[in-house]
């Protein structure tokens, strides 16, 4: 088994409570099935969208924005999976895909390369 | 949380009504953006933790929180609600201030304050409808076409310029203290039978939102209720009518999804509590001289359910509250099913007739139970080929598959001869 780190990127909330709700709905549903088909290590943590930016020599302090808020990561998890096609496999299921957002699969480095 | 569960819906008339206390009414569009952020967080921290124990609590203390950012953020450059004075520009009422509006009884009082405020004596009947259903029920722009079957362009345009009249009160109706609440309590009543009817007769008979509409209508009645000044015996007829109503919806449509007029339902299915609940509100109406229209049609309901079928149903009775209900409040429609009633009583010859002396019946024109009622009619006076014709006709009128559906059994019924109640 292998770890990867999937990085929620952009996805646009639902506009309307309805939608809102609907898309949570979604993501629990989503999370309860990698969790029990034991892919996920850590469910991770949701990210604020507003922070600090620090940078280089002169040690700067900006506010955001970052890059723009369609690429802005919005939350990881930390999952389990044979190999970088699986979890690819599994991000598919993501509820972010359907509103314009995208996962970003990063496998996370092994220690005896 | 179960999917029919309407939770962001359900909190969101709640926020906006409080937000929109605290801000002022001009300041709604901002209220609407608090709403939307607290949704926002809601949705990242709970899709990655899990939903808390009291949901509904977070949502508040969410947007009470994001409330006081805003306020402390913008009120510089903002007024907000007149009747809250200066309590805002200090930082020693201001906390207690917007703590007070979020109690649970000024979260009711403010829901009230608002439904007063959209039923703005600028605003058209539907649009004062729409503003309630988008927002203090939480639907969206096209959930509230949904249930109107319009346009989305069409209601959203209604909707804006709602709201623009809304904001553009000065105050949100107080309640308390208005000296014009007996005036406007008649357009809210009205407002919320609107609604309620929607769902219960409207055309989007076959779309989830219908008994959401009754569901909602409800709701916002029992608020009505709760608050002494508006629970008047027209308010408690008007639930009354609501729960004698919805008590049948179980039953409209039947186990093979089809619908199921008043004679044919299996009355076994009606729901005894919600009956229960409208006959206690109806004899809690019948204080004081006032007898509304809501009074006669919630009797109405209340005979149908005191009867097994159509055959032992009081059809005396009926006719004679229809007729107090063309006094109260005349429209062809009520003129139609008065008719109905008077051919369970005396013959379909009758009731033929009386369809042929209503008055403004071109209004009826395009409404398929029109030419269903008369279909049935020539039916049972055996006329089996006239009726098919209306039954065609009605067909023409349908809005919605299952109506579609109901009529072709009706005019399949004719070459057999079957009459239906």
């Amino acid at each position: 088994m292998s770890e990867f780190v999937f990085l929620y990127r952009g996805g646009e909330a639902g506009r309307s409570p309805e939608r809102a709700q609907q898309s949570m709905q979604k993501w629990m549903a989503w999370f309860k099935e990698l969790g029990q088909s034991g892919h996920v290590k850590d469910q991770g943590q949701p990210l604020e969208r507003t922070g600090k930016l620090v940078k280089g020599k002169q040690k700067t302090v900006t506010d955001g924005p970052f890059p723009e808020a369609k690429d802005l990561v919005g939350g990881y998890t930390l999952i389990e999976a044979r190999d970088l096609a699986q979890a690819v496999e599994l991000s598919k299921g993501c509820p972010i895909l359907e509103v314009d957002g995208a996962v970003e699969v990063r496998p996370v480095m092994k220690l005896n390369m | 949380m179960e999917p029919s569960d309407h939770l962001f819906r359900r909190e969101a008339g709640r926020m906006v009504a409080t937000l929109t206390r605290i801000f002022g009414v001009h300041n709604l569009a901002l209220a609407e953006d608090v709403v939307q952020d607290a949704f926002c967080r809601a949705l990242e921290v709970w899709k990655f933790r899990g939903m808390p124990e009291n949901p509904s609590a977070w949502l508040m203390a969410t947007a009470k929180n994001r409330a006081l950012d805003a306020l402390r953020r913008e009120r510089t450059a903002r007024t907000f609600a007149p009747e809250l004075g200066r309590t805002l520009d200090s930082e020693w009422t201001l906390a207690p201030a917007v703590e007070e509006l979020f109690e649970t009884h000024a979260i009711a009082d403010g829901q009230l304050r608002m439904m007063f405020s959209c039923c703005h004596p600028r605003l058209p009947e539907e649009a004062q409808v729409a503003l309630m259903l988008h927002i203090l029920c939480g639907f969206s722009v096209d959930e509230v076409a949904a249930a109107f079957v319009s346009s989305h362009d069409a209601m959203e345009k209604r909707i804006v310029r709602a709201k623009k009249v809304l904001a553009g009160s000065r105050k949100l109706f107080d309640v308390l203290s208005a000296d014009d609440l007996a005036v406007r309590l008649l357009a809210v009543q009205r407002a919320l039978y609107l609604l309620f009817n929607e769902g219960y007769h409207g055309a989007s008979s076959e779309s989830p939102v219908r008994a959401d509409l009754c569901q909602e209508a409800m709701r916002l009645t029992r608020l009505l209720l709760d608050h002494p000044p508006a629970a008047t015996p027209a308010t408690r007829a008007l639930f009354a009518l609501m729960c004698l109503h919805a008590a049948r919806l179980p039953a409209r449509i039947d186990a093979s999804g089809e619908l199921r007029s008043l004679f044919e339902q299996d009355r076994s299915r009606w729901d005894a509590s919600l009956i229960a609940e409208g006959q206690r509100l109806l004899d809690l109406a019948a204080t004081g001289p006032e007898l509304t229209e809501y009074h006669v049609e919630a009797a109405i309901a209340w005979v149908h359910t005191t009867a097994h079928g159509a055959e032992d149903t009081d059809w005396g009775m009926i006719v004679t509250f229809y007729n107090k209900l063309m006094n109260l409040r005349p429209s062809p429609v009520v003129a139609l099913n008065r008719a109905i009633a008077i051919a369970q009583r005396d013959g379909p010859q009758r009731g033929i007739e009386e369809i042929r002396a209503i008055a403004n019946s071109d209004r009826l024109s395009a409404y398929p139970f029109y030419h269903a009622a008369l279909g049935e009619f020539e039916l049972r006076s055996g006329r089996h080929e006239i009726a098919r014709e209306h039954f065609m006709a009605a067909l023409t009128f349908a809005r919605n598959p299952m109506e579609r559906r109901f009529l072709e059994q009706r005019a399949r019924a004719c070459n057999t001869g079957t009459p239906v109640g």
